[in-house]
């Protein structure tokens, strides 16, 4: 019951001191909104990211031709071997006809060209494609398969691959660094505001020492106000988010240029960066109140 | 039964000054003490001692059974609970009425609003200030600030009073309605008081217990003393 009575009063204290300091608090829920807005929009950003390359991670496939004189048995031999390396999730394997089949499928071109074709002098070769589980390995497992008896060519688009990897780390870094540079920031804004309040209430403080208030009780209260500015802090951020990304969603159909990267689509993913925008306001807030009480208010 | 027992106590500041030189001193539960002595005779900190806004060098400082220097930092509010402060300065919160001021002590402790109420109303009324609740301290003369101070400082009921020049501010009528106050408090509650100050008159006109502080040194104590010019 007591507990309750004197968080009660905390936070009557910390809604009244945002209050008195209006200005202050005014100035420190802005640096808070325009950094958790950055926050917001890396949060999304590197999500969507990470979306995309394991979407094109996915995709990624070794197509390996065999050599034109392989035989049925020796295919087999190769698909054993393929089979038991241990970066491969799964494989198809495609005979010279098949191919053919399919190919003239997909266009009238390759129809009337491949007519004049039969088997035996076919340009096309029997081919396997393989997925892989880790594409950072895709370039070693392709090797592997190169080396075998009976395989001519081994294609899994090299360099591209090389470069979409690299880049997508290193776009990674970069938001997780501009993200904790900022949190970083907010964090001094929000200790030197509380500061300023803790000085503006210095007597009100030493009157609380003097007759028994325990260090609880002094402190609570500017942390619970830490709390608050990250709290309304995190309002104009999480409205920015949900119909920002929405607006955004809908602009673009789901898709950034190209089928090839895909939105995530706006729910449930706006209610969860909403959520740890929101968690990340009122933990920074409580962080940075806990410092400066720690640091200005010797209990 | 002594309320206060102070043994080989020494206290030197870290700027290299030593306010007291071994002190030993009994102080019984429910009476009435003045400290007298000059400026740096060292009555000040013997009180911030006793409140443990400072702490003893050498030596121990048993406050009500609490041994006050090895009490820690985090742990002072137990004491401080068991005591009330007055100042000079009244220090009262000018945002607050009179009745709020009384009450924040009660409210840092988190009791109940209703026995808030009633504790308060009843220390004020042991002051004289019932008819004021409502004012603020800027609208209330120095003497009658400086009994608000005193009725928050034993609202809580606590059983040691200390003083530190509470007249300091005030004329020489305004300074004896306080000590009036005092001496009720100290006689209708049983609260131990003790009170520095360097008053002449009233020392003479109360006739209670004095301790004599000079540079330091305790010169004497004696019941129903007096003022006296040459000890300091």
């Amino acid at each position: 019951m007591k507990l309750f009575r004197m968080i009660g009063r905390s936070i009557r204290d910390a809604f009244k001191s945002v209050i008195r300091n209006f200005s202050l608090s005014l100035a420190s829920i802005s640096c808070i909104t325009i950094t958790l807005i950055i926050v917001a929009i890396a949060i999304m950003a590197s999500l969507n990211v990470k979306n995309f390359t394991t979407e094109i991670e996915k995709d990624m496939t070794i197509v390996v031709f065999l050599d034109s004189s392989t035989t049925e048995e020796e295919a087999k031999e190769v698909e054993e071997k393929i089979k038991n390396l241990d970066n491969v999730s799964e494989y198809t394997y495609q005979t010279k006809k098949e191919v053919k089949e399919m190919m003239q499928e997909e266009s009238e071109v390759f129809k009337e060209v491949l007519d004049n074709f039969d088997d035996e002098s076919s340009p096309l070769k029997d081919t396997f494609q393989v997925k892989v589980e880790e594409v950072l390995f895709i370039k070693s497992t392709a090797k592997q398969i190169e080396n075998m008896d009976h395989v001519s060519v081994v294609r899994y688009g090299e360099g591209m691959v090389d470069k979409m990897v690299s880049a997508f780390t290193s776009i990674e870094k970069v938001t997780y660094g501009v993200v904790i540079a900022l949190v970083l920031v907010t964090l001094f804004l929000i200790i030197n505001t509380i500061k300023l309040t803790i000085s503006a209430r210095k007597k009100e403080i030493g009157i609380m020492r003097l007759v028994g208030a325990s260090n609880f009780t002094i402190k609570t209260p500017f942390i619970i106000e830490g709390m608050i500015l990250g709290m309304f802090g995190s309002i104009i951020p999480i409205i920015i988010t949900t119909y920002g990304y929405m607006a955004f969603y809908n602009h673009f159909d789901g898709y950034l240029y190209s089928e090839l990267i895909k939105l995530v689509s706006p729910e449930p993913f706006i209610y969860q960066v909403s959520l740890i925008v929101l968690g990340v306001g009122i933990l920074v807030g409580m962080i940075g109140s806990s410092g400066a009480v720690r640091k200005y208010l010797k209990v | 039964m002594d309320l206060i027992r102070i043994k080989n106590v020494e206290k030197k500041y870290k700027n290299g000054v030593t306010a007291i030189y071994d002190l030993n001193l009994a102080i019984e539960k429910g009476s009435f003490v003045f400290v007298i002595g000059g400026s740096g005779s060292g009555k000040s900190t013997l009180i911030k001692m006793l409140y443990r806004e400072e702490k003893p060098t050498k030596g121990q400082v048993i406050v009500g059974g609490l041994d006050v220097a090895k009490l820690k930092d985090r742990k002072v509010y137990k004491l401080r609970r068991k005591l009330g402060i007055v100042f000079q300065d009244y220090r009262l919160l000018p945002k607050l009425t009179v009745f709020e001021n009384v009450a924040f002590a009660l409210e840092c402790l988190g009791e109940k609003k209703n026995e808030i109420r009633q504790k308060v109303l009843k220390a004020l009324e042991d002051v004289g200030l019932k008819n004021k609740v409502h004012s603020y301290p800027d609208q209330l003369s120095g003497g009658e600030q400086q009994r608000v101070a005193i009725a928050r400082a034993i609202v809580n009921d606590p059983k040691l009073l200390l003083c530190d020049e509470p007249t300091g501010n005030l004329d020489p009528e305004r300074s004896m309605e306080i000590m009036q106050v005092l001496e009720d408090i100290n006689k209708n509650r049983g609260t131990t008081i003790i009170m520095a100050t360097h008053d002449k008159e009233i020392v003479n006109k109360m006739k209670k217990q004095v301790i004599t502080l000079k540079d330091g040194h305790l010169v004497n104590v004696k019941k129903k003393g007096k003022y006296e010019d040459e000890a300091i």
